[in-house]
């Protein structure tokens, strides 16, 4: 069965991710957002220009909160939750009439279909993560953007260490914030 | 920015994430929650000075027991609704049974009482006072919870606040219990559910707009 083998294998990816596997994590957030483009473009056909906003928007939100994944859950449950939960939030911002009347039914089982390509969002992240104040952004490009460690991430801004971390932490999510907020 | 160097980046330096990091917070925010509300009751309320008698007598420990037991059933569907893809499941009947119980014991009380015994057991001496200081007793687990929540994902917010409301709403009203003198079976099931409604009601009506993510 295909479903249950790509189950497993995402779950173990996740838990190797959440361990701080980094090389599972970056698998795990491809296959995801091949998933993820898919799952959109059926659903949003009336508006292809949101999908790859809205699949990193998912991306995002899952990493933010990817404490909240218990191992004894479907990954795929907890992925197309959440994935629902955005595309529900972005269908609301639009409140088209039309689109809400489509049935938003339970077909996860779609999450298992894959389309690669349309890789250009048409919100800037980078632009987005431009506006963070300093102490969020300076680690975000460090850290995440260079590749640099924690301690000399510190070493370079003068920051503490757990300052950085906090930093990287709360800039992620403020950066999901700015994207609700700035217009698509 | 494309998907891939977003995806790059999520990747990089990541971090390691404790296990249970989500229980932990609801747990921190419930002692947090339950240390300020016998706070709130030994400043403002008192503790009843014939606590240990009252402690020999079966309705103090159904006053007692029954709001823990509601506070126990919002604490398990609050830490379910607070992660995608997991429902309210059956802990919503872990709220729900304890106040039908209630009621039936209530009921049968004031079937059982003569008629002119009626209202005392109704009315008790501190009707007025008793559901609005549940509720204000509730309110640091609520804020508590409600604090935990955002800091997780709950994607049925509405859902989400209520049950936090159970949670704050059942530990307040242990709480009251032991300031409270009222011993009636047909008090409690009125009163007493009417306070940790309160907290119910907020949480619903709250839900939606502070646990947005």
């Amino acid at each position: 069965m295909q479903h249950t083998e790509a189950e497993s294998e995402l779950r173990a990816l996740m838990l190797r991710g959440l361990d701080g596997d980094q090389v599972a994590y970056r698998a795990l957030l491809e296959k995801l957002s091949r998933r993820l483009r898919a799952f959109f473009l059926r659903r949003l056909q009336g508006w292809p220009d949101d999908v790859e906003d809205l699949v990193q928007e998912c991306l995002l939100a899952m990493h933010n909160q990817r404490h909240t994944y218990q191992s004894n859950q479907p990954l795929t449950a907890w992925v197309y939750a959440i994935a629902r939960y955005k595309m529900i939030d972005l269908l609301r911002a639009k409140s088209s009439r039309e689109t809400l009347h489509d049935p938003l039914d339970d077909d996860s089982e779609e999450l298992f279909d894959e389309q690669a390509g349309a890789n250009e969002a048409r919100r800037d992240l980078g632009g987005l993560l431009q506006t963070l104040p300093d102490r969020q952004r300076l680690p975000i490009l460090h850290v995440k953007l260079e590749g640099l460690s924690v301690a000399e991430t510190a070493r370079r801004t003068g920051m503490s260490e757990s300052a950085i971390k906090v930093g990287i932490h709360r800039g992620l999510k403020a950066l999901t914030a700015r994207i609700r907020s700035a217009p698509s | 920015m494309k998907t891939d160097d977003l995806v790059s980046l999520l990747a990089t330096g990541l971090t390691p994430v404790p296990r249970h990091a989500a229980a932990q917070r609801l747990a921190l925010a419930l002692v947090v929650g339950l240390g300020g509300g016998l706070v709130l009751l030994v400043l403002g309320y008192g503790i009843r000075p014939d606590l240990a008698e009252a402690a020999d007598l079966p309705m103090f420990w159904v006053k007692l027991l029954v709001p823990a037991a509601i506070a126990c059933a919002g604490l398990l569907a609050t830490q379910r609704l607070a992660r995608p893809g997991v429902s309210a499941g059956l802990s919503w009947l872990g709220v729900l049974l304890p106040v039908v119980g209630l009621w039936v014991l209530g009921a049968m009380v004031w079937q059982a009482a003569p008629a002119p015994a009626r209202p005392a057991l109704l009315w008790g001496s501190t009707w007025t006072t008793c559901a609005l200081s549940i509720a204000e007793l509730s309110l640091p687990n609520f804020a508590g919870a409600l604090l935990a929540l955002r800091t997780l994902a709950p994607t049925q917010a509405r859902a989400a606040g209520a049950a936090a409301g159970a949670l704050a709403g059942g530990m307040g009203a242990a709480v009251y219990a032991l300031h409270c003198p009222e011993l009636a079976a047909p008090f409690l099931a009125v009163w007493y559910v009417a306070g940790m409604a309160i907290p119910v009601l907020a949480g619903a009506l709250l839900g939606p707009r502070c646990l947005r993510w």
